[in-house]
């Protein structure tokens, strides 16, 4: 049985308690994105200010409330896609969602093995791979994906 | 007088075979009652009689196992009609769950009788159940919906209730919540909607488990309940409705069952409540429900309140004594005017957190907004934990929590 320490790695703790980016951007020139879990009401909101010249995300800010996993996600994903390109932060989106949900896509016959591999070829997950250890509790799977499809809709209707 | 014999909660345990599972060396501590109950042997060996020995469709046959289905079915609804007062089983009409009920009223006496600028009165402590279908009526038809808001020790503030009813066509109030744990004054507001000329629905999903009901005494209009909190089956539940509403009422679903006749140009509808009860039933579950209460019935609805009062005080005392500082527990302090929901938030620890470290020790307990996220808004919370008590549970299952409360404030604290 998984434990309680696979879930609560000491680094999801401390981006929990010490959340990186939190606070608000002035929209516009910044897009506001909300995402809710409606499940346990947890809520992230994501503030995100690309440069349209360099399609790059110059500044994200993080605010919202939620469980040690939602909250420990949004503020590692606000740091790891800070200055990156918008392809960069699409590639991370879909490299975290195959770290969390290999069982669900092959359920929903969306992919195997090899789109897992080739999803996260090249990404550099770092930190998120703590995060690694959700997928032993499903429950909590949501929490830790919540902040990653908010970004992703953010970056759509950005796109739009 | 009536004499109440306290649960002998040792032996009722015994009932109950999921309660002795064994989680990885741990002990069961089941805390959700108020989210489903677990189910007694009586309950589960009626139902598995009926499969085994007397199962056909109900109302049809005319051959022996169909009549013994046909007498289970209905004795089922005259034991649930008996065990909250009602007046005849013929106001008692099987639904799926309490949801379902209230549904049928929003659909059936609703749309027929709310029209462009009536109002119906909900309160701040409603489930989603209460809220979305009086919503999606509200949306179709303009109707105004108004709020009976909290007082700061979380009963209902009654002092405007005379204005809020108003001109009001119809109250519908949660006898019991199911994040507070509070019992609303039902009768004084039954009373007030009356005076008004509106009519009264109450959800008795948390009460009808849990506190003697009689709905007659209460004077409401309709009462909605589900068979699975009270040691029943899932997929079943009732509305029970005054004889001449239900009567008046348009049918909600069209079927088989809830006809008279049926011509090519239209159809006529069965008596109550098979009017309401369209299609082959949950049979097996209705008798079920039928069983669940035999057996509360047979513990006595007055001692399971004084159990439940009992072990309510001692939870809110243990988790304030165990935890001044940092446990808040939303809901009043009064035994007498709540049921054994208790909601609690600790300090800078989200309510799922806790949820997960719990259930490490076997300790059960919901985490979330409980299907009343209006109410989470207005308490100011995200989410909250809710553990939940019944007739199982002892003193020792509130000391499993408190310990396991006390492991998990410290796993993140550290």
């Amino acid at each position: 049985m998984a434990g309680l320490e696979d879930l609560y790695r000491e680094i999801i703790l401390d981006h929990y308690r010490s959340p990186r980016n939190r606070g608000e951007l002035p929209t516009p020139p910044a897009h506001k994105t909300e995402g809710f879990n409606p499940l346990c009401g947890d809520e992230v909101v994501v503030y995100l200010d690309v440069d349209p010249a360099t399609d790059t995300v110059r500044d994200i800010k993080i605010a919202g409330q939620g469980c040690s996993i939602s909250q420990a996600s949004t503020s590692m994903m606000s740091g790891a896609v800070k200055g990156k390109t918008v392809d960069e932060a699409r590639r991370l989106i879909r490299a975290f969602k195959a770290l969390m949900s290999i069982h669900e896509s092959k359920l929903e016959g969306e992919g195997d093995g090899a789109d897992l591999a080739a999803d996260l070829e090249g990404v550099r997950l770092g930190d998120l791979e703590a995060l690694q250890g959700v997928v032993k509790f499903p429950v909590r799977i949501k929490c830790a994906t919540l902040a990653w499809n908010t970004l992703q809709q953010g970056l759509d209707e950005i796109a739009e | 007088m009536t004499i109440t014999t306290p649960l002998d909660v040792e032996r009722i345990k015994r009932d109950f075979a999921i309660l002795s599972r064994d989680l990885d060396g741990k002990r069961l501590v089941f805390l959700d009652s108020a989210a489903s109950s677990q189910k007694p042997e009586s309950v589960l060996a009626a139902m598995d009689d009926m499969y085994r020995r007397h199962y056909a469709n109900v109302h049809r046959g005319v051959y022996r196992i169909a009549e013994e289905a046909t007498a289970a079915f209905e004795g089922a609804r005259a034991k649930v009609a008996r065990f909250v007062g009602a007046k005849s089983s013929a106001e008692i009409v099987f639904v799926r769950n309490a949801t379902e009920a209230i549904n049928l009223v929003a659909y059936s006496w609703a749309r027929a009788n709310l029209h462009a600028g009536d109002a119906i009165v909900l309160t701040h402590m409603e489930h989603h159940a209460n809220v979305v279908p009086w919503q999606m009526l509200a949306a179709e038809r303009d109707i105004e919906i108004r709020w009976i808001p909290l007082t700061p020790d979380y009963m209902l503030d009654l002092t405007k209730l005379d204005e809020t009813l108003e001109g009001a066509r119809l109250l519908s109030v949660s006898a019991m919540s199911n994040v507070l744990g509070t019992i609303n004054p039902v009768r004084q507001m039954v009373d007030a909607a009356h005076a008004h000329d509106a009519l009264a629905l109450i959800d008795a999903c948390q009460f009808v488990p849990h506190v003697r009901t009689d709905v007659t005494e209460w004077d409401a209009d309709f009462v909605a309940f589900s068979a699975h909190k009270m040691c029943g089956p899932s997929g079943i539940g009732a509305l029970w409705a005054r004889r001449e509403l239900l009567e008046a009422m348009p049918p909600f679903l069209g079927g088989g069952e809830m006809i008279r006749d049926v011509r090519l140009d239209g159809f006529t509808t069965n008596d109550v409540p098979w009017k309401f009860e369209a299609g082959t039933p949950p049979i097996v579950d209705a008798v079920g429900f039928g069983a669940a209460v035999d057996y509360l019935q047979c513990l006595g609805m007055d001692a399971v309140r004084d159990h439940e009062m009992r072990l309510t005080r001692y939870a809110l005392d243990a988790l304030t004594e165990s935890f001044p500082d940092t446990l808040r527990i939303y809901g009043p302090r009064d035994v007498s005017v709540r049921g054994g929901a208790v909601s609690f938030l600790f300090d800078g620890i989200h309510a799922h957190d806790i949820s997960q470290v719990l259930d490490e020790h076997g300790v059960c307990v919901r985490a979330g907004h409980h299907c009343a996220k209006p109410l989470m808004r207005q308490l100011g919370v995200p989410a909250t934990s809710r553990a939940s008590f019944y007739v199982y549970n002892d003193e020792a299952d509130v000391d499993a929590l408190v310990a396991a409360l006390a492991m998990a404030e410290q796993f993140f604290a550290h």
